[in-house]
């Protein structure tokens, strides 16, 4: 176990060097001249040549691409994204300052999705081909084809502007988090609902199932002893995927929000042109997504359905 | 125990034999769900495509005194914030947003097919530098990236374009090289090798025909998908530029209006939800017809 840990943090480096240099060459995407932009942002007037060369030495733009990309990730190695061209900040600080937003609300939408999608998908693997579980069939299809913001939009409609219950914007304590949260986790809650539906439909025919139930153990206790502790492996592993996914997908819910995390910062970036904080925020987001897969894999070791099986046997049988 | 965390994220795909045509357009009608996508599509862009014959107005006409009007026989939706046809600005943006999608997605899935093909029949060091490059697009939700990409390069449709062909080429890469390994491998390609039939009449003949199938459903799918990434970025303004109606564009503007317009908002993302909603069932559809082996 302790070599396949290794193994897969192994694997990670050459993923995250790829991940460094996907940021720096979408940076050379960007139109125009970096020196010039930085000064005129920095300085609000249009440079002369020498400022512009001093410019150009401080962050190493007259060096051929691949010194510049290598003094680059030199520093990205020891946490220096460069400064943001609009504030002048450390863009890491930024990021990090900005970082605890957005992961709360990331975990709220995991919250909606788990005590929504979970229930559901239970009852439907019991009730198999009832109306519930077709109205959850429904549902999930739906849920997969609304678009996120869009519901985020309609809940603000119904639950700001007609009922007036809840706000549509800003930090103001728990209150602003429930329809950002309902708005991110509701669409993940139907897949998840779909998946713990079929991962528990697999289980409820296995043997050591029919062996409790012929040894006269009541069908909540086969239920939560015997089919969901088996069964929830894979849904653990969609819930953590699902997770790294809202980190990023929360940027479009918390611009409608005005939810101050680092999916709005990065839009913000784009729209001010700010080309050191997209790179560091593409840097960040897949480090952050990298390390959540990572997570998501060691966790599924740990919670492989096999080894919990074999420990069950031997209560069981 | 190492094993299953590599294979869960990677499950090998398995391709039936392809069907021929007729049966499967017989199979397809049989199957409800996939018959309600493909009428919802079909509907969708035909409308689309017809929208200068039946669209009110140019989409673009401004009427400053007639905004926000209700529903009547010359709006059959109302008026938007500058007194547009609501109507016809949905069923041009239609244009932009289906054939954007689908545009995209015929871009990637040639890509994918190419690269994917390429790996897994090259094997070897270039199999390991391509399956390398996919690992490292695939380390970022795709959405995120689109967004970066098209970021740096400005606003636009055309770059919007460019930022989501970039990404979204992945999946079906992955897919087209675990189609040609499991293929290599198969009974049918192996006898066909043993009889002396050259390697390029094997491709062609017998493995491509079998890769169709997964191919479609995941491109049906995969189309639904572009829909909703397109109009989430098109909504932060990455798209289309004003005027051009698009729906996400027009979910953006309509969202300065949400208190008092709500109707504005309303429109575009029941089309989006509509369109995204027809690709999902014709790809569930398509799936139960054309690959039983796929679970879903």
């Amino acid at each position: 176990m302790a070599s396949y840990i290794a193994r897969r943090v192994a694997y990670l480096i050459p993923i995250w060097l790829g991940i460094t240099l996907l940021a720096f060459l979408i940076s050379t995407l960007a139109p125009g001249d970096p020196a010039q932009i930085y000064f005129q942002r920095t300085r609000g007037r249009q440079p002369t040549q020498q400022e512009l060369q001093i410019v150009r030495e401080r962050f190493n733009l007259d060096e051929p691409v691949v010194e510049q990309y290598l003094s680059w990730l030199s520093g990205a190695v020891r946490g220096d994204l460069g400064v943001s061209f609009t504030t002048g900040k450390p863009v890491l600080d930024e990021l990090l300052l900005r970082f605890p937003a957005t992961l709360t609300l990331a975990f709220w939408a995991t919250v909606v999705t788990v005590v929504v999608a979970i229930p559901i998908g239970i009852l439907a693997a019991i009730r198999r081909n009832s109306v519930l579980d077709q109205v959850t069939r429904a549902m999930s299809m739906l849920g997969a084809s609304i678009p996120s913001f869009w519901l985020a939009l309609l809940l603000i409609i119904l639950f700001s502007v007609k009922l007036q219950w809840l706000p549509a914007s800003g930090q103001q304590g728990w209150e602003s988090l429930i329809l950002p949260a309902l708005a991110l986790g509701l669409g993940d809650a139907a897949v998840v609902a779909r998946l713990t539906r079929s991962s528990l439909l697999e289980i409820i025919n296995e043997d050591y199932v029919k062996t409790a139930r012929a040894k006269g153990l009541s069908e909540g206790r086969i239920m939560i002893r015997h089919i969901l502790r088996n069964g929830m492996g894979a849904v653990v592993t969609q819930i953590g995927l699902a997770f790294g996914f809202l980190l990023a997908y929360s940027a479009i819910v918390e611009v409608i929000f005005v939810w101050p995390g680092i999916g709005r910062l990065a839009v913000d970036a784009i729209g001010q042109r700010d080309y050191t904080m997209i790179q560091g925020f593409v840097v960040f987001a897949g480090s952050i997504f990298v390390l959540i897969n990572l997570a998501v894999d060691l966790s599924y070791m740990w919670l492989d359905p096999r080894v919990t099986l074999s420990g069950d046997k031997a209560v069981a049988g | 125990m190492a094993d299953a965390a590599v294979t869960a994220s990677a499950p090998e795909l398995q391709a039936p034999a392809l069907l021929p045509p007729r049966s499967l357009l017989r199979q397809l009608g049989g199957d409800r769900t996939a018959l309600a996508g493909l009428v919802i599509l079909v509907l969708m862009y035909t409308a689309a495509l017809a929208a200068p014959m039946i669209a009110p107005q140019d989409p673009n006409e401004q009427d400053v005194g007639n905004r926000y009007a209700p529903v009547s026989f010359e709006h059959p939706l109302g008026t938007d914030n500058l007194g547009r046809d609501e109507l016809s600005r949905l069923l041009y943006g239609a244009r932009v947003s289906l054939f954007t999608a689908l545009g995209v997605g015929v871009a990637i899935l040639a890509i994918g097919i190419v690269v994917g093909s390429i790996a897994g029949f090259a094997g070897g060091f270039v199999d390991g530098l391509l399956m390398r490059i996919v690992d490292v697009l695939l380390a970022f939700p795709s959405l995120l990236l689109a967004l970066a990409i098209t970021g740096m390069l400005g606003p636009g449709l055309l770059h919007l374009m460019v930022g989501m062909v970039a990404v979204w080429w992945t999946d079906y890469a992955r897919m087209m090289r675990g189609l040609v390994l499991s293929m290599r491998e198969r009974p049918f390609v192996e006898s066909a090798r043993a009889v002396g039939l050259p390697g390029r009449l094997v491709a062609s003949r017998h493995v491509l025909p079998n890769i169709v199938g997964p191919v479609i459903v995941l491109g049906t799918v995969q189309t639904g998908r572009l829909l909703l990434a397109l109009s989430a970025l098109s909504f932060l303004g990455l798209g289309v530029q004003p005027p051009t109606s698009e729906w996400g564009a027009m979910l953006s503007e309509g969202q300065q209006y949400l208190a008092s317009a709500p109707q504005l908002m309303v429109y575009p993302g029941i089309a989006i939800t509509l369109a995204a909603l027809g690709f999902n069932l014709l790809g569930d559809g398509l799936r139960d017809v054309l690959d039983p082996t796929m679970e879903h």
